[in-house]
């Protein structure tokens, strides 16, 4: 240490040397860590833009249940009521997630989960839930039903 | 035969030096007092994350991780593996006693105060490995790929997104996507046999050499005895005897509760069926989650699951810490305060499990 000590332009080029060498370690773990966090970041998969889709014929569609489609990758509950009204909704529980059910006996939509509750128009009335489930357009063409987003 | 043994010793022995080993055993003792029982059972956690990783590789060589296979790959290991569902009824046992193993170990040492200085790194990896058991505990639990432990996924995974700020990308990376799908499936899986056993691994050398170390901590109240009332145990072989005994019995226990209560399957996972009533998470997470329930949708201008959800996280962080905020024990003054913080948690824990057992 002490001949260090005694030339300046040593010490200062021992402190370079240091400093390449931390700068060297930190562009190392970076070009590590970085593309290892990319890595585990999911890709964002394309999803095919749906619009529209079918729920399948009226006349298959007993009154007053209610049924589970896929509507691109989320389900979507389509109920038809005892007094002959559709409604699709967005089947994800707007508390946790969970995929709610039309419960015939309560004429409600029912979240098994915690006990949420909706009206058929998808308000929460009951329960967790915070916010009313998203509603879908519904309509009837030649006999069939097709759900499409809210404009 | 006793010869051979002997010869084997030796060979051994003149290479590494297994005399310093024997001798250093030893000189090991347990202090003996009326709550030496506590001592077992950081031991018996032990012995279930060896059962644990035994049955975890058995499994390994049958199960699919893909949300087409999993839950077929599991039926098959229950009806045509021979004693497929032994093991897989023991894994799922021994995990639940695993977790209550590591909770009456973390108590103990939590009254015992065993804590203290100098074992606050002790204290930290015990508490990282018992959040680990957390982790094993949500991450195997869908590996069935049932509608139950789908559905506890998804509700689980958005607790977690509950979370300001780190929340969003938590939930998507717990998920690997938006949504509980087979990407999920393949993530946890993940998780549960590789990343989680890796990194426990090392956390339970790190804590079996401080133990081995730093010795068995001597309780406040034992400590402060004159050396000659002091009364102890050799660690081998008196102590380790007692401690594989032990072993054999919840050996026993173990296999009666999965020979007698086999782990079921239930029905396979549709991500586009309505969640079926009684979704509730494991036993270990009841209490957390019964008591988000009792918090109102809103506080002030919060979310309140999002409120439940810091006050958890902040009462954890107390927790892990309290080596370093429980000076007074540490210089070996009792702290009342600690005792009944201690004994508040056990009984909150104890109340919302069993009212969420009864909801
Ligand atoms: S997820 Fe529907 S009520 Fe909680």
């Amino acid at each position: 240490m002490d001949n260090v000590q005694g030339k300046p332009d040593l010490k200062n080029r021992r402190d370079f040397l240091k400093y390449l060498l931390s700068a060297g370690v930190l562009g190392f773990a970076a070009s590590v860590i970085y593309p290892v966090l990319s890595y585990l970041k999911p890709p964002k998969q394309s999803e095919v833009e749906v619009t529209s889709v079918s729920a399948g014929k009226l006349s298959d569609f007993p009154k007053d249940s209610g049924k589970i489609i896929r509507f691109g990758n989320k389900p979507v509950l389509v109920v038809y009521s005892a007094d002959g009204n559709l409604h699709a909704l967005s089947a994800e529980c707007t508390h946790l997630g969970c995929t709610v059910q039309f419960r015939k006996d309560l004429d409600l939509i029912w979240c098994a989960c915690h006990n949420g509750k909706y009206d058929l128009n998808g308000r929460n009335i009951s329960g967790p839930p915070p916010r009313p489930l998203t509603p879908f357009k519904v309509i009837v063409k030649a006999g069939e039903i097709f759900i499409s987003k809210m404009a | 035969m006793k010869n051979y043994f002997k010869c084997l010793y030796n060979w051994i022995d003149e290479r590494v030096q297994l005399e310093d080993l024997v001798k250093f055993m030893g000189k090991k003792y347990v202090p003996v007092h009326r709550h030496s029982i506590w001592y077992y059972f950081g031991g018996v956690s032990l012995f279930f994350f060896i059962i644990q990783v035994t049955t975890g590789i058995l499994l390994l060589f049958y199960y699919k991780g893909s949300s087409d296979l999993a839950f077929e790959s599991v039926q098959f290991i229950m009806s045509k593996v021979q004693f497929g569902w032994l093991v897989r009824s023991i894994h799922a046992w021994a995990a639940n006693l695993f977790i209550l193993s590591a909770f009456v170990h973390m108590f103990s040492v939590y009254f015992e105060k065993a804590y203290r200085k100098p074992r606050e790194m002790t204290w930290i990896t015990g508490m990282l490995m018992f959040f680990m058991c957390l982790g094993f505990g949500f991450s195997g639990y869908l590996l069935p790929w049932n509608t139950l432990s789908f559905f506890a996924t998804k509700v689980g995974t958005d607790i977690a997104g509950n979370v300001p700020i780190i929340g969003g990308p938590l939930k998507v990376f717990i998920r690997g996507g938006d949504d509980v799908t087979g990407a999920t499936l393949s993530r946890l899986f993940g998780f549960h046999v590789a990343l989680f056993p890796g990194i426990f691994t090392i956390l339970l050398g790190i804590h079996l050499i401080l133990i081995q170390r730093q010795g068995i901590s001597e309780p406040v109240h034992f400590s402060e005895k004159p050396a000659s009332e002091k009364k102890t145990m050799p660690f081998f072989p008196n102590f380790l005897l007692r401690d594989l005994l032990l072993w054999l019995i919840v050996l026993n226990v173990l296999a009666i509760l999965a020979v007698f209560l086999p782990a079921d399957l239930g029905i396979k996972a549709n991500p586009f069926a309505s969640a079926p009533a009684g979704i509730k998470p494991e036993w270990y997470f009841l209490f957390m989650f019964q008591s988000l329930k009792y918090f109102p949708s809103h506080i002030l201008f919060a979310d309140g699951e999002t409120v439940g959800i810091l006050l958890f996280g902040a009462a954890g962080v107390l927790w892990l810490l309290i080596p370093f905020w429980d000076r007074k024990s540490s210089r070996g003054e009792q702290n009342r305060f600690v005792n009944y913080l201690g004994l508040f948690a056990v009984i909150f824990i104890i109340i919302l499990t069993f009212l969420g057992w009864l909801s």
